[in-house]
């Protein structure tokens, strides 16, 4: 029980502080839990069959598989996969950083999970969709066109510019997470 | 979208059946893992949802149209990428929002700006990053992100004006 209330202490905490701003008699204070259900709610709507989808590609799919399809050495084969991959996709952004875990055990490089996630924060196909018809085709295409360069060209410079430190806080931060998953 | 969300669940359901059929065990810790993602991110997902709902809360979009709407030149463009590098807004809203602020006249240079942010930065979400990228890492790529996003919503918005 306190092991719970301390992993889900920050939560707590801005919980009771919007209830204060609730007593404080600001509507601000409802609108936030309103806004925060909404989104809760698309949450769970997207979230089990995309955890549940990954589970199974854990399992499923070889180190060694993952390496040739999207490792260090795939070319443009990884790239196309890790953009198609990003763009399958459904849910905010911070939902994708989970996955990413997943794909660098397998091996797969960090190119490839920069061009998936920069793919799944603004590729996804309904997102695009939903774009389209509010701002309209110009809009949505000029931004289509040069956000698929951009990925890739940010994807391989923000590696480029990683330090060993960096490096380093990478490989470390999947051992942590390792250590909570299994 | 929601035709979106029921292919989705059609494919893990049939995924599932198919894994099971050839191998339960393998199934069984697939789930599991599942679930113990799910469950490895959700206090740092409740908080972004919960600090979300009061951004937008004080943040509405009515104060984001107050201060993009009327501002245009480049000091509407860096507060069109503040706001959306700080709000976390999903798709369904965001795109109406932009919709509405064009109306009131922003210009496409400030709504890319804000699009591209919204979408690509987030500033609300980089505790829940940096626990899987590194802190390094994210910040990094946030940063290119949020330089990419401020320029090319010139080219953008200069595109919008140039092409017929």
């Amino acid at each position: 029980m306190v092991a719970i209330i301390k992993r889900y202490r920050a939560f707590l905490l801005l919980v009771l502080l919007n209830v204060v701003i609730i007593l404080f008699g600001y509507e601000q204070g409802f609108i936030a839990f309103e806004a925060a259900t909404l989104n809760l709610k698309e949450m769970l709507l997207v979230l089990p069959p995309i955890f549940v989808l990954m589970g199974l590609l854990d399992v499923w799919v070889k180190r060694e598989t993952a390496i040739a399809w999207m490792g260090d050495k795939s070319g443009f084969k990884g790239m196309l996969f890790a953009f198609l991959l990003g763009s399958a996709a459904a849910g905010p952004l911070y939902a994708a950083f989970p996955i990413t875990y997943t794909m660098a055990k397998k091996g797969v490089s960090i190119t490839n999970i920069l061009i998936f996630l920069g793919a799944w924060s603004t590729l996804k196909i309904p997102l695009l969709l939903f774009e389209f018809s509010n701002l309209g085709i110009r809009f949505t295409l000029i931004r289509l066109v040069f956000n698929i360069i951009a990925i890739a060209l940010l994807s391989w410079l923000v590696k480029g510019l990683m330090t060993e430190h960096d490096q380093q806080a990478f490989y470390e931060a999947i051992e942590k997470n390792d250590a909570f998953v299994s | 979208m929601s035709w979106f969300n029921a292919t989705l669940y059609i494919v893990a359901v049939a995924a599932l059946i198919f894994s099971f059929v050839k191998d339960k065990k393998k199934t069984r810790t697939a789930l599991k893992k599942s679930l113990k993602s799910i469950e490895n991110i959700l206090p740092a997902m409740l908080v972004i949802l919960m600090v979300i709902g009061v951004t937008m809360a004080w943040i509405s979009p009515e104060v984001i149209s107050s201060l993009i709407g009327e501002n245009s030149g480049v000091w509407g463009v860096l507060i069109a990428s503040v706001l959306g590098s700080i709000t976390l807004i999903p798709g369904f809203i965001a795109f109406p929002l932009a919709s509405n602020l064009l109306k009131l006249n922003a210009g496409y240079t400030q709504i890319a700006a804000f699009i591209s942010t919204l979408m690509m930065v987030g500033i609300i979400t980089f505790p829940m990053e940096k626990k899987f990228l590194g802190a390094g890492l994210a910040l990094k790529r946030n940063l290119a992100a949020l330089i990419y996003s401020v320029l090319i919503a010139f080219v953008i918005g200069g595109l919008m004006l140039w092409l017929p």
